[in-house]
This record gives structure tokens, sequence and C-alpha cells, in this order.
């Protein structure tokens, strides 16, 4: 790729469309000696919405976490291959870990809410990144993520209650409002609806299609339903290996693979 | 229609009943074991400590006039006036040695006593007044039943005649047991109706002091390097098998290691606060290590990736996160070593604080004993008195380390938090 593709990072053409922001090539990752990915390439479109699906232990959560690199802190994963955003190679060693974490958003399988109050729960990051002035815009920003995410109206009253008091749907969503209050250009969502009812899944996948006008999106999701609708883009995978990858209406009506048909019809997994 | 067959037969089921209440049993034996045996220990300790904190005081009457005396009311000789209004209290005591006898019917320092009360009551010069001095501690000993008159005299602390004298101070009423308050405001003595607590606790408190002032925060970064930062190899195994081999270590050999390094090496003032302070928090220190790498490691992994999923530095998840939810079973862990480091006398023997200090130290360069060194130097007291003041100052370790205790609990029960 050339200069002129780092300039349009900002700008939205028409071109941009189509633009990869997360490569990942030959990607295999080891928890000590057991393999749990093997050979991975995949790209991540800019204003896309990928869908990793697959069944359990296949090796999409294990995925997600190389791209913003939060394997590096289990002890005895190792990556190997090469990951990159907007042609900068994530495992770079001179790429500072901690500033592409931020540039890449995480909403995590299990809730983890802070047991800290759910103001400072989504304020955290704005405070530590320092992208306020002051409180005012804070508030703004705290009060904005927690509508998107659909916990607003529900919070309001309550701001400085801790957040693990929140019930498991809650704090998933008190999870998404803290992951898109920093803003990132990249939202990584890992079964991002598991523990939320018809409605509060509708609201967030509301979110994910307002967000895709912004930012790439990669979503792993146990739903069929789910995928089909917020993605454009689907990859299959099964023990730790990609089978199938392409436009979604594509997988979902045409799979090229046994194995892919067998899981979305239901027959596995 | 079929009755439905039980999961459990009825013969099995009783049986279950009766294993479970007889583990109960069990389990009510035990602690009502445990329980017995604890209170009969603490109820002896207790019990014989009750004497030690009431003493005898003796009633004189002083008629002093303003012309006999000093400008400073603490010069003058107060032996004598004090000899004198004893004497007029027993005209018929004629001979020296009899005089004698009857002198030490007072504590030593009661002619200090009145010197006190009548600098502190200057209205009482030109007055009749009436003041209650300690007695000696033969004399309390009788009071509290501890001598026994009827024994032959040679075999007996107090003679005849002071009997008889005794018995018509009793008579006059001007015999009466009152709060010993110099158990609490008194330093060491040699008379033990003049010993109080007041200097080893002080010392205890000064040498607390030093020992949380070094081993809280070395202990606390050491713990989070370990857990947090170091990386994973053999290096770091070894630093940990021997952190908790030196938690293990017979507390003697601290005590060895002070002497040799901060006394010889540093040439740090002996028996003072800040060596035995720094000996204690060389022993505390792998306790509190290893107390706050438990307390860090129980912080569930996912606080940390949530942290650095927004983007926090490693720093910033660990003053943010970890360490505010790891502070409080730090602290309980700090605390309990802290107790435990109070409660102890063989490292402190090593440095010189296992001595008979008078003065009440005022900083932590001044010589100074610590309450378990004083318990053991008035266990090692012949004089009988002694005995209930020792299990006196066992009651007050007790109950300071019982303080100490309940603030750890108090602490982890306040910030506590669930995740
Ligand atoms: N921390 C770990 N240590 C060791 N092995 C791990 C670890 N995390 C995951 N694995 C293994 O890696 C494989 C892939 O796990 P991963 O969590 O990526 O699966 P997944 O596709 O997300 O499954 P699910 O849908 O159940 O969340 C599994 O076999 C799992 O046992
Ligand atoms: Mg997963």
């Amino acid at each position: 790729m050339t200069e002129t593709d780092k300039t349009v990072k900002t700008h939205k053409t028409p071109e941009a469309e189509d633009r990869v922001k997360i490569k990942a090539r030959r990607v295999n990752v080891f928890y000590g000696a057991a393999q749990a990915l093997f050979d991975i390439d995949l790209d991540m479109r800019l204003n896309q919405v990928t869908a990793l699906i697959g069944p359990s232990g296949c090796g999409k959560s294990t995925f997600l976490r190389c791209l913003n690199r939060m394997n590096d802190v289990i002890d005895g994963c190792r990556v190997e291959g090469d990951i990159y955003m907007d042609n900068q190679n994530v495992y770079d060693e001179t790429l500072d870990v901690v500033e592409l974490r931020a540039r890449i958003g995480m909403v995590f399988q299990k809730p983890n809410p802070f047991p800290k109050s759910i103001y400072d729960n989504v304020a955290y990051g704005p405070r530590i990144h320092g992208m306020t002035q002051n409180k005012e815009q804070l508030d703004h920003i705290v009060k904005k993520s927690l509508r998107r995410a659909g916990l607003w109206d529900e919070v309001k009253d309550r701001l400085s209650d801790t957040g693990s008091g929140l019930s498991g749907g809650q704090q998933q969503r008190l999870c998404i409002a803290r992951a898109i209050a920093v803003n990132p250009e990249v939202l990584l969502m890992d079964e991002p609806c598991s523990a939320l009812d018809p409605v509060a899944t509708a609201v967030i996948e509301n979110l994910i299609h307002e967000l895709r006008q912004r930012y790439t999106i990669v979503i792993v999701t146990h739903s069929m339903h789910q995928a089909a609708r917020v993605s454009q883009k689907t990859a299959y995978f099964h023990l730790g290996e990609l089978i199938e990858y392409g436009d979604t209406s594509d997988i979902f009506t045409r799979p090229q693979h046994e194995q892919t048909e067998a899981y979305i019809s239901g027959k596995i997994g | 229609m079929e009755k439905p067959t039980p999961y459990i037969r009825a013969d099995l089921l009783r049986r279950r009943y009766r294993a479970e209440k007889r583990f109960r049993l069990y389990g009510v034996v035990a602690i009502f074991l445990a329980s017995a045996i604890l209170i009969t220990l603490l109820g002896a300790i207790a019990f014989s400590s009750i004497p030690a904190f009431t003493h005898t005081y003796i009633g004189l009457d002083f008629d002093l006039q303003a012309g006999d005396m000093t400008e400073n009311i603490e010069d003058n000789n107060w032996h004598a006036i004090l000899r004198k209004a004893l004497y007029q209290q027993f005209p018929e005591v004629k001979t020296r040695r009899d005089k004698r006898m009857l002198g030490k019917l007072l504590s030593i320092g009661a002619a200090d006593r009145l010197a006190h009360k009548f600098a502190a009551n200057p209205s009482f010069v030109g007055q009749k007044v009436q003041v209650y001095l300690p007695a000696s501690d033969d004399f309390d000993l009788f009071i509290k039943g501890a001598i026994d008159r009827t024994l032959p005299e040679s075999d007996r602390l107090l003679s005849d005649k002071q009997i008889a004298w005794i018995d018509k101070l009793r008579a006059q009423a001007r015999v009466k047991r009152q709060f010993a308050s110099h158990v609490f405001l008194a330093g060491d003595s040699r008379e033990p109706e003049l010993a109080g607590i007041k200097g080893a606790l002080i010392g205890s408190l000064l040498t607390m002091f030093v020992t949380l002032l070094f081993s809280l925060p070395i202990g606390i970064m050491a713990a989070i390097y370990l857990q947090e930062i170091a990386p994973k190899n053999r290096f770091t195994d070894l630093i940990e098998v021997n952190i908790n081999n030196l938690a293990a270590v017979p507390s003697i050999v601290f005590g060895l290691l002070g002497l040799a390094v901060f006394i010889n090496f540093f040439q740090l003032p002996r028996s003072t606060p800040l060596v035995g302070g720094l000996v204690l928090a060389l022993m505390t220190l792998p306790v509190i290590i290893i107390a706050a790498r438990a307390a860090l490691a129980s912080v569930p992994p996912s606080i940390r990736e949530a942290a650095l999923g927004v983007g926090a530095s490693r720093l910033q998840v660990i003053l943010h996160h970890i360490l505010p939810l790891a502070l409080p079973g730090i602290l309980t862990g700090t605390i309990i070593g802290i107790a435990r480091a109070a409660g102890e006398t063989a490292p402190l023997l090593m440095v010189g604080m296992l001595a008979f200090i008078v003065d009440k130290p005022a900083n932590i360069t001044d010589k100074a004993t610590v309450l378990p060194a004083q318990i053991y130097i008035w266990a090692n007291n012949p004089e009988r008195a002694f005995e209930s003041l020792t299990s006196a100052a066992i009651i007050i370790l007790l109950v300071f380390l019982l303080f100490m205790n309940a603030t750890a609990i108090g602490l982890r029960k306040r910030y506590q938090k669930r995740w």
C-alpha cells in the first residue's frame, strides 16, 4: 500500500468502502504446547462488520484477542504471524501497545465491569486518555455512551452505584458503553448480546449499524440470525482453522464447505 | 397405581441423618474444648493480674507552715517531712530500729508523691491536710491477703510489730485500696509499687512505627514487582522460594542479623526502637510480601483485562485497579505480621532491648524496651508483688494485640469489594 492510503483514513471516500483496516496473515497461536489457531489469513474492512462464527472452542475469542494483543498478558500464550492495522504491524516491537488498545476497543465475552461506580466505569477510559477538559464534557461522554448502549434510562438515577451490582445483561451493556466511550477506530465484540433480551439485543444491533458508519467492527456471535442481520462479511472457524470467509449473504445462502453448511443449518456446534 | 420408588431408601436416609448429627456433635465438642482451654488460660492470667490494678495507700496528716518551706516547694526535704508525719502517728515508737521498721511501711516513692501533691496544690501549705501515700509492697501484699499472719515471724515479710502498726492504721481508717494508676502511667522501677507499663508501651508503639515505616512500603513494592511486573523465570522463582523460606526462619536469627548489620556495621544506637523496629521489619517483610502477593493474585484477571482493554498502561492498571482491590488484603496481612512482631522478644534480646529502662522513651533513638520484653523482665523478678504485675502486663499486651487484630478484621470487612 502507498502513502495515499494513510491519508484516506479520516475521509470517507467511495473507494474506502472496501479498504482493509486490519489484515491478519498466517496467524498461529499456541497456549503452551497446544495450538489454538492454524495459519489464519483474514481481512477486516473499514465500515464493515465482520462476524466470526463457529462451534465453541474453535478459537474465535483467541483470534479476536490477537488483534489488540490481549493475548500478551496470558502466560504461555504465543502468537506467530503478522497482523497489520493501517499497514502497521501490530506485533512490531516499536509499537506502543497501550495506544493500540486505545484505538481498538474490546467488549469481552464475560462482562467485566470495574468494581467502581457506573459513572466511573464509563469515564475511566476518557479520563486516562485526557479526552476531556472539564466535568461537563466528561458527563456528556458518559451520558452519550450509556445512551448508545441502551442503558441510560435504566441507570441514570444511580450512576454512583457500583457497576458490579447490575444484572448480567446490564453489565454487558455497561461494558459496551465503556468501550465506545474512548471512541476507538476498531471495535472487537465477543458475544456482546449473549445475556441480552431481544429488545436490548435490537438496541445493540442498531448501535453496531450506527458505529459501522465510522468504525471497523469484528463481532463474535453464536446466533446465526444475528450474524446475518449485522454483518457484511462472515468467517467460519472450526477447530482453530478458518474454513470459509466471504460475504455474509453468500455464506448463509450458498456455503462452499460442507462443515459450514452443517454448522449454519444447526447440524453441528 | 404403582407407587414410585423413592430415590433414597429409608434406612439409608436414617443412617445419613445419624452421621450428620454425630458430625455436628464432634464439631460442638471441639469448639467447646478449644474455648474451655482458652478461657481457662485467659481467666487464670486475668485473675492473677487483678491485685496489680489496685494499691494500698496510707493517709497521713500534714500541717506545714509557709515560713518553714523553701521558695521552690519541691526543694524541701520531703523525706524528713514524711518521716515526721509518720512518727507523729506512732508516738510510742522510740528506738532507731523500730523507726526504721516503721518507715518501711511506706513506699520509697512516697516522698516524691508527697512533693508532687504539694507542688500541685500550693494551698495545702498553712492548712491541716490528710494526704494518701503509697504503702510499701509488703504492706500492700498483707492488705491483699497474701501474707499470713499466723505464720511464725521469721517466715513472714512483715514483723509482729509492723503488723500491729498496720492494725492500728486500719483501726484509724487510714488505709485504703485505690486504683493503681501507676501501672499505666509509670515507667519501669525496681519497686513493684512504682513500676508501670507506660515506658514499655511507648517503646512498643515506637518500635511498631519503625517496623511499619520500613516493612510496608518495601513489602508492597516487592510484592507488586514480583506479582505484576517481573518476568516468570528461574531467577524470580529463586527469589520466591527464598522469601517463603525467610518467613519460616526463627526470629532470633533476625536479631543476630540486626546486631551484625545495624549495630556493628551501621553503628546505630543499641537498645533503641530504631534498631528494634528495623530488626522486626526484616522479620515482618516476608510475611507482608507473601500476604500482599496473595491479595494481588486474588484480583480477578478479568479486571486487568478490562483496564488494559480500554488502553490503560500497566502502571495505571496496577495503581487504579489492582492495588485498591488488593489493599484490604495487604493491610490485613500487614497488621497480622505487625501484631506478631509486637509479641516478639527473642530478636530484640540481641539488640539490647531486653533491658531495665526507667525513663520513658520520647523518640526512636531513646533507649527503650517493649511490652513482651517488659513481661519477661518482670517475670524474672523475685519480688512477690511483680507476679501480679507480670500478669497485668500480659493482659495489657493481649488487649493491644486484640485491638490490632480487630482492626485488621474491621478493615477487611469494610473495604472488601465484590466483583
Ligand atoms: N488461557 C488459555 N489457556 C489455555 N488454553 C486456552 C486458553 N484460552 C483458550 N484456550 C484454548 O484455545 C481454544 C480456543 O479457545 P477460544 O476461547 O478462542 O474459543 P471460542 O471459539 O471463543 O469458544 P467459545 O465460543 O466457547 O467462546 C480452546 O481449545 C481453549 O481450550
Ligand atoms: Mg469465546
